[in-house]
């Protein structure tokens, strides 16, 4: 691996003034909560931070706390410990999609903020092609090997957005705590997921020297349910397919209202407005099922290889719907 | 470190055990290869590494016996574990968080050794294979994957044992599929999965959690 200093911090403060630091000196710096994808970053070269920021003893960054109606989650909690805390009684779909990620020596050790601002697992920018993921100007997947690449939200890149956790948070109407030079700033899931239209180089608003340090969410009505459903090609260690993140308030058996957003299928967490608007005074009777999944991909957009995930995607969101119905 | 003390290297490769045989062979041939290729002398390699890397001293308490080492920052804790502290027993498979041979357990938790810098287990406990096995006896989980053939080649296996010991301590007799969603994380390539999720269900109802 290539040479880098590790700098230890016990604060957040201290965390942004370090990297202030070292990158007044010049330094490319990378901040670390688990570090599991970082490592192989710098293993094959595709980051190539000089300081490495590691968060793992700063005070009270993985707490949950509870005021005023929200419930913010410090975004150094490990998925393990996500997926297995309080907030998955009442926000199931967080605990389930924390449950999704890798296997449990990765759960063991990576963050909420990690996996929330992984980079692209695209086979391109993985394996150093300068794309515009790193900082070139093209996007291979465009004329290449696109099996697994978006079919929403496309354009420049088609990457697609890899974390479980993201959709379940934006269903689950986050915001998003982000640290720095100026302070804390609490961000809307709109304006912290940044569409390859808006910047094809990143996934996130987060600007060098920033660091996402929790998540803020409404506590769910009483009446609110919630599903994962993560489809993989195989078992277990990899990314979704497609997933799909469902938090729904029922009066009865009627939807009253209706949050569904899509992983692994777009270049940011994708919610499904079209689907949500038609669900919402229905009762989630076989053909209204049947109909929110096709209605899902009436705008998908494939390219030649990955049009598996179309059909793959309409059969997630009505299997994600019924889960819901039978409880 | 107390094993490579002891080997002679005059000693005909016949008379010595195959893993002390193995292992000086193979540091012979990677410096005899390996330094012309980059057209630099070992001499020049060296001083090059050691001037530009920062070093930090930890403390690691591995087996129950404590250790303060100065690492390089860029060491994993897999590379430290085998390369400073001698304990050969954790494997490096695929380096990257895919395949598990290098699970061990720290503060009472399976990781991956390989994406862990050693920088960041400054203070931890962890127990590698080597600690499994107290006073000459297996431990019930070693016990049971000689009994069901767990190892084929053996490569996965340190890693196999790990996450099924850090299973079994918080769950004492695990059901098959229990030991399967603990062990997604331990590939096997000879894909000998039946006879290890057997040896650990075994292990379970023989100790009832004495694991």
């Amino acid at each position: 691996m290539k040479a880098f200093s590790n700098i230890n911090v016990s604060s957040i403060d201290e965390a942004v003034s370090a990297a202030a630091r070292a990158r007044s000196n010049g330094q490319s710096v990378a901040f670390s909560g688990g570090g599991t994808d970082l490592l192989q970053q710098l293993k094959d070269g595709t980051d190539k931070s000089d300081v490495i920021i590691n968060l793992r003893n700063v005070d009270g960054a993985k707490e949950i706390s509870s005021a005023n109606g929200t419930t913010r989650i410090g975004g150094l909690i490990t998925l393990e410990e996500l997926s297995n805390s309080d907030v998955g009684d009442v926000s199931y779909v967080l605990a389930q999609a924390a449950a999704s990620v890798g296997t449990p020596q990765i759960r063991n050790v990576a963050t909420l903020s990690g996996n929330v601002t992984q980079r692209p697992w695209c086979w391109y920018y993985r394996n150093g092609f300068n794309c515009y993921k790193a900082g070139g100007d093209e996007c291979f997947s465009v004329t290449g090997e696109n099996q697994q690449h978006a079919i929403y939200g496309g354009g420049p890149s088609f990457i697609v957005h890899p974390s479980d956790v993201a959709p379940a948070l934006v269903a689950l109407g986050a915001s998003f705590i982000v640290a720095g030079p100026d302070g804390e700033s609490n961000v809307s899931a709109d304006e912290f997921f940044v569409m390859p239209s808006q910047d094809p180089a990143k996934e996130n608003s987060l600007a060098s020297g920033e660091l996402l340090v929790g998540v803020s969410l409404p506590t769910p009505r009483a009446s609110s349910v919630s599903h994962y459903h993560k489809i993989m090609d195989r078992e277990a260690w990899t990314h979704a397919e497609v997933s799909v993140a469902a938090v729904l308030t029922m009066n009865g058996e009627i939807v009253e209202s209706a949050s569904i957003v899509l992983g692994g299928v777009a270049t940011v967490p994708w919610k499904l407005t079209e689907v949500e608007n038609y669900l919402v005074g229905r009762q989630l009777s076989a053909d209204v099922v049947t109909m929110a999944g096709q209605m899902a991909v009436s705008s998908a957009r494939p390219l030649a290889k990955n049009g598996h995930k179309i059909p793959m995607t309409a059969a997630a969101v009505e299997r994600t719907l019924l889960a819901l119905v039978n409880g | 470190m107390g094993d490579k003390s002891k080997t002679d290297t005059s000693l005909n490769p016949k008379q010595r055990s195959r893993r002390e045989f193995l292992e000086n062979a193979g540091t012979t041939a990677a410096v005899a290869t390996a330094v012309p290729v980059l057209g630099i002398s070992a001499a020049q390699a060296q001083s090059d590494t050691q001037s530009t890397v920062s070093k930090t001293t930890i403390q690691l308490t591995v087996n129950g016996s404590r250790h303060s080492v100065d690492v390089e920052d860029r060491w994993t804790l897999v590379e430290v574990l085998r390369d400073q502290l001698d304990l050969t027993g954790t494997k490096i498979g695929c380096d990257r968080s895919e395949c598990g041979a290098c699970t061990v357990i720290m503060n009472g938790k399976p990781v991956y050794s390989c994406s862990q810098l050693a920088v960041w287990a400054d203070g931890a406990q962890v127990t590698t294979v080597e600690g499994l096995a107290s006073g000459g006896q297996l431990s019930p989980v070693q016990q049971a994957f000689v009994e069901n053939n767990g190892p084929q080649c053996g490569f996965c296996t340190p890693g196999q044992l790990m996450t099924a010991t850090a299973l079994l301590s918080n769950n004492a007799t695990p059901n098959a599929d229990e030991v399967k969603q603990a062990l997604v994380g331990n590939l096997c390539r000879c894909s000998n999965y039946n006879a290890i999720v057997e040896a650990v269900v075994m292990a379970g109802e023989r100790s009832g959690g004495a694991a």
